[in-house]
């Protein structure tokens, strides 16, 4: 009796995301501006332990999201050695990587700050990964678009992963521009990767849970999913407007961050919809997450737009408008879309009690704050480095104690909410242990 | 039935050759950023060196470089140029660092690497807003010569 492959991955995501919100909420009280932090870790550690444990939540749950769909489609290809070894290379990276930063070890990039050895389980984990879904799909045809989805999300993964190592090399590295702007584009892509895997893994759920099979091989669903790809490719040059890197790819960046329109005018062109949809769902619990995640697209992506244009970008870029949209994204889009199908997959998509319906709505109030107080430092950042005359960086810091405060607050809720609801989660995996169906 | 068939093969190909013409003009873009530095700065292995001395201590998680990194501590861009800060400001907070940045003991080797990765990255541009003109197609430009 154990847990199929799936929901293995899913409940390590579940305990990763826990550890994500303490780190996130522990390594907040630097910004509260109290003198003496000599009882706490450094911020250069809690920061790393932080955005690991959340993009682990993001991979380990997409992962799992994959592998439980395509077992609900029959065609999960999970036994022998290749799945037993992915799970232990994800395994020995995770521990890899945390005693590393535990011992102050760090030696990465942002994002990847830990030692580049604790790359290589990753990449072949993942590698693995494009192994088992390729020999799941093989024999399925006429591709619904969640099958794409998640094959270019699995590739470009393994593609942009691979190119954010680049730097190891000398020729890479040495070369200050090129390097950045390396940087950048694989972390860019790497952002549309998981992308992929995740708004696939909706697509799936809402033809799941409206049984229309249409939705997800129409020539609209593909349109949209090869502008997505369009976007994943190309799309990351607002990252480096700043840097002096060629023409080109800024302007290449900017043209195609313009596209994006198209998708904003689909949402709000099929917003009444979308509402009629909702209101006839609502009484499902993995939809409203669903939902949720619809109205964060909505905000995270007019927020986009606006920073993709370079006049825009000129004035948010390096202030915290940026971190409200990389908060707005992570927790308000992939998050409600990873809850959305662990109660659909860990708890049949029951209706939980009041408190944790009260959570779920705790998790969006609170969020909604945070990406408030955010902007509003953004912004208030955004005013402050305009000025050439501007006063010392600690002054104006002092100045956005206010917003600071409430951000940390509001990231109190959400650690509350969102960790009650993974709590919840958590706690079905023993009754969920059953004989393993898969092929 | 065999015209159901034809018509999604003729689907699936419409698929692939987009995928193929998209795969083709993502690594054209790709290995020209790989081939083809901007002009006007050279290679420096010391500042290569500093770069990796710079990840070591894990600088990037309070400070930025052309804005990107941490948000607790100051974009360090153009720290090296900076009227009023400069190289022996860098030196001084490395020595004796102010209350909420760590004490990183770095050796005299790594210093110097570290400082030669500040003045190759000062050298390459100016990063503060106020240096930039907004063209009237949205872009924007460096207005300074360094």
């Amino acid at each position: 009796m154990r847990l199929p492959t799936g929901e293995r991955y899913l409940y390590a995501a579940l305990a990763f995301l826990c550890l994500g919100l303490f780190f996130g909420l522990t390594a907040g009280i630097y910004y509260l501006g109290f003198d003496n932090l000599s009882w706490l870790p450094g911020f250069e550690m809690l920061r790393p332990l932080h955005v690991t444990s959340i993009m682990l939540w993001i991979l380990m749950g997409a992962t799992g999201c994959v592998y439980t769909c395509l077992s609900m489609l029959d065609n999960l290809y999970s036994r022998g050695l290749a799945a037993q070894a992915q799970g232990w290379l994800w395994a020995i990276a995770a521990a890899g990587i945390f005693w590393s930063y535990s011992k102050g070890h760090f030696g990465g990039r942002e994002y990847w700050e830990f030692n580049p050895v604790w790359a290589l389980p990753i990449a072949l984990a993942w590698l693995l990964f494009l192994y088992q879904f390729l020999r799941s799909v093989r024999n399925i045809r006429n591709w619904p678009v969640y099958l794409w989805m998640w094959t270019s999300g699995i590739f470009f993964f393994l593609f942009a992963f691979t190119e954010s190592y680049l730097w190891i090399f000398p020729y890479f590295r040495e070369h200050f521009v090129t390097d950045m702007t390396v940087q950048w584009k694989s972390n860019g892509s790497l952002v549309g990767a998981w992308n992929q895997l995740l708004y696939g893994t909706s697509f799936f759920l809402m033809e799941r849970i409206s049984k229309n099979t249409d939705a997800t091989r129409n020539r609209l669903a593909f349109a949209m999913y090869f502008l997505g790809l369009f976007n994943l490719m190309f799309n990351w040059g607002h990252h480096i407007y700043t840097l002096p890197t060629a023409a080109y790819v800024r302007y290449t960046g900017y043209l195609v961050s313009m596209t994006e329109w198209i998708i904003f005018a689909r949402i709000i062109y099929l917003w009444k919809n979308s509402l009629e949809e909702g209101q006839k769902h609502f009484h499902y619990f993995p939809y409203r997450f669903l939902m949720a995640a619809d109205v964060w697209l909505l905000l995270n992506l007019g927020q986009a737009l606006l920073m993709s244009i370079p006049a825009f970008n000129l004035y948010t870029h390096g202030t915290h408008v940026t971190v409200a949209h990389a908060m707005g994204t992570t927790i308000g889009i992939n998050s409600m879309i990873l809850f959305a199908a662990c109660y659909m997959f860990l708890d049949q998509g029951r209706m939980p009690g009041w408190f944790l319906r009260n959570m779920f709505w705790l998790a969006q109030a609170s969020l909604l704050l945070f990406w408030l107080a955010l902007n509003g430092a953004g912004i208030m950042k955004g005013l402050w480095q305009r000025d050439p005359e501007n006063t010392a960086f600690a002054v104006m810091m002092k100045q956005l104690r206010p917003f600071f405060y409430a951000f940390w607050i509001a990231g109190l809720g959400l650690a509350i909410a969102l960790g009650a609801l993974a709590i919840n989660l958590l706690r079905t995996a023993s009754t969920r242990m059953k004989p393993v169906m898969e092929k | 039935m065999r015209l159901r068939a034809c018509q999604r093969f003729f689907i699936l190909l419409k698929k692939i050759t987009i995928l193929v013409f998209l795969l083709a003009g993502f690594l054209g873009f790709s290995m020209s950023i790989y081939m083809i530095p901007p002009e006007g700065l050279s290679r420096s292995a010391e500042a290569g060196q500093g770069r990796l001395v710079w990840q070591r201590y894990n600088c990037q998680a309070c400070h930025q470089l052309y804005g990107l990194g941490g948000y607790l501590g100051p974009d360090l861009s153009n720290v090296m140029s900076a009227p009023g800060k400069g190289e022996p400001l860098v030196r001084a907070f490395l020595k004796s660092p102010p209350s909420l940045m760590p004490s990183f003991h770095l050796t005299e080797e790594e210093t110097e690497q570290l400082m030669a990765f500040l003045r190759e990255t000062d050298a390459s541009g100016s990063a503060a807003p106020h240096d930039f003109i907004i063209l009237p197609s949205g872009m924007i430009k460096n207005n300074k010569t360094r």
